[in-house]
C-alpha cells in the first residue's frame, strides 16, 4: 500500500492524489491519442463513439451522481445540442467551431429553464418530470419539421476546422481525436467542479438538502446550475452524436437513449468521473460483443440460431439488475474494493464496505 | 442590545399550537438553554429561528432587524449556524469536505472561475482550509480528516456536526441536543467546548438540552417551556426549583392530586 504524505494544502488541491496516479493518466492519455495509430477506422469509429458516450455520461452524471437530482429527460437535451450544432452550421453557415460551444450554452439554457419549475421536487417526482420532458422532446422536433427536418430528419454537415476536415468517414482519427479534446476538457472542467465550493455544494444539496440551507445553500440556485451544467456537457455530447450519426431525426433521441444513459452511469459507478468512462465502454462495446457472439453462433451453428433480435436490449436489462442487486456502486465501486484488496492484502475485511448506501434517495423530509 | 430577540412568537401547526407567545432575548457572549419535556416547543423555536419554519404571529430579531423576511439560506449568512438533533451531515463525504462545506457562506469565487480553477480560487482554498483545520485542532478530529461520515460512530457524527456548525464562524450558535446520545466522558467534552466557544471564540449559544448536568454547568440562562408556553428564564438552579418546571416534569405532587 502506499502512503501519502502530505506536505501542504495544495496537495489536497492538485489534480492528482501523487505522482505515480498521475503518472499513469497520464500513459492512459498517451495511450488514448496514439491510438489510431495501431486501429482501423472502424475501432476508431468505436472509440470516438465511446468518447461521445463518456461526455453525455459525465454530463448526467453530474446531476444524478453529485448533485443527487435523477433524470430520465437527457435525451432531449442531446437533442438540444444536436439540433443546435447543426441548424446554426446549415442555416446560418456559422463554423463547427462556434457552434458547438452554442450547441453547449442552448443545451445549458434549456436545461436552466427546467430546474426553474422542476426546483422544488426530488426524488421520483423528478424523475417523472424529467420523463415527460424526454417525451416532448420527440414530439416537439416532429412539430418544429421546418427547422428540425422533422420525421425526415437532418443531415450533419462536414465538420471543418481551419479547412481541415474532421468527418467521420473521411477523417476517422480526425473526428475521434477532435472527441477526446472534448473529452478531456469536459474531465478537467468536471475535477475543477469537485474541488471547489461549488462542488461541494452539490454534493450538500445531494446528502441532505435541510442542512444544505443551514449552511447557506440556495437550493434552488444549485439546483439550477447543476441542471445547466449537466444539461449543457450533455449538449455537446448531442452536438458531437450528431456528427457521429450524419444523420438523425426524432427517433434518434427517444427516450429509450435517457433510459441508456441513466444505466450507463449507473453501471459505471454513481458519483464518480471513472463511473461515467466505464459505463460508456460497457454500453459502446456491449452490443460489438452481443454480434461477435452472435456471428459465432451462425458459424457454428447455421443461421437463425439462438440469437433473436433486440438481445442487446434484454442483455442491458439483465446486466442492470445484476449491478444493482449485486453492486450498487457500479464497475467503478468494484474496482475500488478489488485495489482496495490487493492494496491491504492479507488484511482486507469484507466488512470494510458493507455501510455503503445508494445515492438516490427518493425522498426526505423538507 | 441583545443578540437574538423572539417577541411574542406564535407558531401552530393545524390545530396544534406548539410555541405559544414565546418572548425572550439571549445577550451577546452568554450561553441560553431551552428545557422542557418532549413536545414543548423547543426544536419549534430552533426551525422558527433557522426560518425553516415562519411564525403565525410575532417578530423574530437578530441584531435588531427582522429576520422573518428572510429566507433558510440567508440566515447562516447573517452569523447564524445551527447543528440538528437527528443528525443531517454529507453522508457521503468525508469529514473534511463536511467542515469545508460549512465554509459555503465565505465563498467569494463564482461558478466560472471554479470550473477554470483560476489561482484566485486556490488562493480562497487554502484560506478555507486553513479554517477547517483550526476547527478539526479545536475538536480534535484529526484521525477522522479523511473519512466518510457513514462509516463514523455516532460520537464523532455529532462532534463534526458541531465543528461543521462553527466552520460557518458564526455569531451565534444553535445547538439542538448537543449531548444527547453521548457517553458521560463525551458530554464533558461537549461541556468544555461549549466553555470554550463562547470564552475563547466569542460565540453566543443558544441551545436546547435535556441533560441537566450539562445545562447546570455551562448555561448563564434557562428557559423552561412546557406544551409551548413559557414557564419560567432564571439560572439553572432557579428554574430547577422552581415549582412549574417540577409539576411539569414529573407532575403534580402529592398535595395537588389529593385536592
Amino acid at each position: 500500500m502506499r502512503i501519502v504524505f502530505k506536505t501542504s494544502y495544495d496537495a489536497d488541491l492538485g489534480l492528482f492524489v501523487h505522482r505515480y496516479q498521475a503518472f499513469w493518466y497520464v500513459l492512459l492519455l498517451a495511450v488514448a491519442v496514439g491510438l489510431p495509430f495501431v486501429m482501423n477506422d472502424f475501432w476508431i469509429g468505436e472509440a470516438a463513439l465511446m468518447l461521445i458516450w463518456a461526455i453525455a455520461g459525465m454530463g448526467l452524471m453530474l446531476l444524478v451522481g453529485h448533485a443527487g437530482q435523477p433524470s430520465l429527460g437527457h435525451a432531449a437535451f442531446m437533442a438540444v445540442g444536436a439540433y443546435t450544432n447543426v441548424i446554426l452550421q446549415t442555416s446560418l453557415g456559422w463554423p463547427f467551431l462556434v457552434s458547438f460551444p452554442l450547441s453547449g450554452c442552448a443545451a445549458a439554457l434549456a436545461g436552466a429553464l427546467l430546474a426553474l419549475p422542476t426546483a422544488r421536487l426530488h426524488g421520483i417526482y423528478l424523475a417523472i418530470a424529467t420523463l415527460a420532458v424526454s417525451v416532448l422532446a420527440e414530439d416537439g422536433i416532429v412539430m418544429l419539421a421546418p427547422w428540425t427536418g422533422g420525421v425526415s430528419g437532418i443531415f450533419a454537415p462536414d465538420i471543418k476546422i481551419f479547412g481541415v476536415g474532421f468527418n467521420r468517414y473521411v477523417n476517422a482519427p480526425g473526428f475521434y481525436w477532435l472527441t477526446l479534446g472534448v473529452a478531456v476538457l469536459v474531465v478537467l472542467g468536471y475535477r475543477n467542479i469537485l474541488r471547489s465550493p461549488l462542488g461541494r455544494s452539490l454534493v450538500a444539496v445531494r446528502d441532505s438538502e435541510i442542512s444544505a440551507q443551514a449552511i447557506g445553500v440556495n437550493l434552488a440556485r444549485t439546483k439550477a446550475v447543476s441542471f445547466a451544467l449537466s444539461c449543457g456537457v450533455t449538449g455537446l455530447a448531442g452536438a458531437l452524436m450528431g456528427h457521429f450519426a450524419g444523420v438523425f431525426n426524432h427517433e434518434t433521441f427517444t427516450i429509450f437513449l435517457s433510459i441508456t444513459l441513466l444505466m450507463m452511469i449507473v453501471i459505471g459507478g454513481l458519483g464518480s468521473i471513472h463511473g461515467a468512462f466505464l459505463g460508456a465502454i460497457v454500453i459502446t462495446f456491449l452490443p460489438l460483443a452481443i454480434s461477435i457472439v452472435r456471428e459465432f453462433l451462425n458459424e457454428r451453428f447455421g443461421t437463425a440460431s439462438v440469437m433473436p433480435p433486440g438481445i442487446e436490449t434484454a442483455a442491458f436489462g439483465a446486466i442492470l439488475i445484476a449491478f444493482i442487486l449485486l453492486e450498487p456502486m457500479g464497475i467503478y465501486g468494484r474496482w475500488i474494493k478489488i485495489r482496495t484488496y490487493f492494496e491491504l492484502f492479507p488484511f482486507c475485511r469484507r466488512d470494510m464496505f458493507r455501510r455503503q448506501r445508494g445515492y438516490l434517495r427518493t425522498e426526505r423530509i423538507r | 442590545m441583545s443578540l437574538l430577540e423572539l417577541e411574542d412568537v406564535t407558531m401552530s401547526f393545524g390545530g396544534l399550537t406548539a410555541v405559544e407567545g414565546a418572548s425572550f432575548a439571549v445577550n451577546p457572549g452568554e450561553v441560553f438553554a431551552l428545557v422542557g419535556p418532549n413536545g414543548a416547543g423547543k426544536s419549534t423555536i430552533f426551525n422558527l429561528v433557522s426560518r425553516y419554519c415562519t411564525p403565525g404571529g410575532g417578530d423574530i430579531r437578530f441584531e435588531g432587524k427582522s429576520i422573518l423576511g428572510c429566507a433558510p439560506h440567508d440566515i447562516p449568512r447573517l452569523g447564524i449556524a445551527r447543528t440538528f438533533q437527528n443528525i443531517e451531515l454529507f453522508e457521503h463525504a468525508t469529514v473534511l469536505q463536511n467542515l469545508l462545506i460549512g465554509r459555503h457562506t465565505h465563498r467569494r469565487s463564482n461558478a466560472i472561475s471554479e470550473i477554470l480553477h483560476l489561482p484566485g480560487v486556490r488562493a480562497e482554498e487554502r484560506r478555507h482550509r486553513l479554517a477547517a483545520e483550526k476547527v478539526i485542532d479545536f475538536l480534535d478530529l484529526q484521525p477522522y480528516r479523511e473519512s466518510l461520515i457513514m462509516g463514523l460512530p455516532y460520537g464523532v457524527r455529532k462532534i463534526v456536526e458541531l465543528g461543521r456548525a462553527l466552520a460557518v464562524e458564526p455569531k451565534l450558535l444553535l445547538l439542538d441536543e448537543p449531548a444527547s446520545g453521548l457517553s458521560a466522558e463525551e458530554t464533558d467534552d461537549v461541556a468544555f467546548w461549549i466553555e470554550d466557544i463562547r470564552k475563547v471564540m466569542g460565540i453566543t449559544v443558544l441551545m436546547v438540552e435535556h441533560d441537566m448536568g450539562l445545562v447546570r454547568s455551562v448555561s448563564d440562562r434557562v428557559l423552561a417551556l412546557a406544551d409551548g408556553k413559557t414557564l419560567v428564564i432564571g439560572t439553572p438552579q432557579e428554574v430547577q426549583t422552581d415549582p412549574a418546571v417540577i409539576e411539569a416534569y414529573i407532575g403534580l405532587g402529592d398535595d395537588g392530586a389529593d385536592e
